[in-house]
């Protein structure tokens, strides 16, 4: 078909000169590595408190938490990632908005997209965490509050261990997600593995080597985040339940 | 020790206890028996307030189990539990379940917590199992550990919600074993079992209901000789015929 294949171009120098275009990539590389695992945290943590206070049996508080859960995962992940960006530096108190829009541009699209994506994310971590305590016999909850544990003691020692035990699977691949998800942060304009690829067509038009670079990048972080759970999976299996030895 | 005034519960306009009292002496071995559905179950975990109720009252030592000051984990924890289907952590070890209530609800050290429950593991014949898992126990193994989890607590009383029904034929025997044991030592127990052969062994007192009501409460001998109540009766009737 006449393309003209050109691995070679990644060690050329960059068009400002200054990298050459391997380096781009890492660059990208490293920027999603960065807003992936810190969104990644933010959905961990806020997804394990938003779950269990589903389940609480305090109505006012179990109802806050599901309006969370809602709002959260029915609006689309780009939609919510303007809001954060344009409109919310708006609404913000007038110094504390202008505050934002006059700091580093870097800062400014990767604090968007990482609150953008920690807490898209912890709707559906949060859904995991209640299906996993929602999972576990009732008699649990009874046994630990029968030996005299207050309720968040027995989340704390009985419900969450198993819980969070039984979903692996799930939170696997919502960890597997937020890397792929980060590539829509590319659209406000942050230099994440998905944007490098594209500005080195933009160079180089050769858009092949690009493309098949994020992608082989892509797949290389997932099956080592696939791997890593898996040995998390297996760490923490519980002796004689579920498949366990 | 526990007394049970007059309590009703209902779900909705379904009433699972309808006016129920009894009460359970220091050292009294009562079982409570009945058909499925009859509340035996709601009734007992009424006494640690695990089930919450809509009028009456269950004093328990001395405390008010529905009112709403009580500091219910304090009272639960010198009132031992033992459930149908075991509930054992599956994540800790033995030793580790019945060990960490002790340490952090009782405040025990971790040795005295962990010397306590070897010694009460061996107690129910369970010393070699210590560093298993509740998943490798069979059914009996993981009751009796229950049983000592709960004893490990140093209780006041000890409550059975069905401790056998969810055993193999072969299993129950070791468990009443413990309980027959418990009851001899002079322990205050509330036990729910179809069990009738431990009622007749051990029990001061046998309470039968039948929805929602305590249709029969009666000494031991008096309940199995002569049943007031046609309904008890044909239970008695019906369970004892094998």
């Amino acid at each position: 078909m006449g393309y003209q294949w050109n691995w070679g171009v990644f060690l050329q120098p960059s068009a400002a000169g200054d990298d050459t275009y391997l380096g781009w990539m890492f660059a990208g590389l490293k920027m999603t590595i960065a807003l992936s695992l810190s969104a990644w945290v933010i959905a961990l943590l806020l997804g394990a408190i938003v779950g269990v206070l589903r389940t609480a049996p305090n109505k006012v508080l179990a109802g806050l938490a599901t309006a969370y859960v809602e709002l959260f995962r029915n609006i689309p992940l780009l939609v919510q990632l303007f809001i954060w960006y344009f409109v919310l530096p708006e609404l913000l108190p007038k110094a504390l908005g202008d505050a934002f829009k006059q700091s580093n541009p870097v800062f400014q699209m990767f604090s968007a997209s990482m609150i953008c994506l920690g807490l898209f994310t912890s709707a559906r971590v949060a859904e995991q965490v209640r299906a996993g305590i929602n999972s576990l016999p009732k008699g649990q909850k009874n046994a630990g509050l029968a030996l005299g544990f207050t309720l968040p003691q027995t989340y704390r020692f009985v419900m969450l261990p198993m819980a969070f035990r039984l979903i692996v699977p799930p939170l696997t691949s919502e960890f597997l997600n937020i890397f792929k998800n980060s590539a829509v942060c590319s659209t406000i304009g942050l230099l994440e593995l998905a944007a490098q690829g594209r500005q080195l067509v933009d160079y180089t038009a050769q858009p092949y080597e690009s493309f098949i670079a994020v992608t082989v990048a892509y797949v290389v972080i997932n099956v080592i985040v696939m791997t890593l759970m898996k040995k998390l999976e297996d760490k923490v299996r519980v002796p004689g339940y579920m498949g366990g030895k | 020790m526990i007394k049970i005034e007059n309590v009703s519960k209902n779900y909705g306009s379904f009433d699972v206890l309808k006016d129920c009292s009894t009460t359970v002496n220091k050292g009294e071995v009562v079982v409570v028996c009945g058909p499925s559905g009859s509340g035996k179950s709601t009734l007992i975990k009424c006494v640690n307030g695990l089930e919450p109720f809509q009028s009456g009252q269950i004093i328990v030592n001395g405390t008010s189990v529905g009112d709403p000051k009580t500091n219910l984990s304090k009272l639960r924890s010198h009132v031992g539990m033992v459930f149908q289907h075991f509930e054992l952590f599956p994540h800790m070890s033995i030793t580790e379940n019945l060990a960490i209530a002790q340490i952090k609800v009782l405040k025990r050290s971790k040795d005295e917590a962990m010397d306590k429950g070897l010694k009460l593991l061996d107690r129910v014949g369970l010393k070699a199992h210590a560093h298993k898992f509740p998943g490798q126990l069979s059914g009996g193994q993981q009751q009796r550990v229950a049983i000592a989890r709960a004893l490990a607590m140093d209780p006041i009383c000890m409550l059975f919600d069905e401790p056998t029904s969810a055993l193999d034929p072969e299993m129950i025997n070791e468990v009443l074993d413990v309980m027959t044991e418990l009851a001899q030592e002079g322990m205050t127990m509330m036990c729910v079992t179809h069990e009738m052969g431990f009622a007749k062994r051990v029990a001061h007192r046998v309470i039968f209901m039948d929805h929602g009501r305590i249709v029969e409460d009666d000494s031991k001998d008096a309940f199995f000789a002569n049943p007031r109540s046609e309904r008890a009766q044909q239970f008695l009737a019906k369970i004892l015929q094998h």
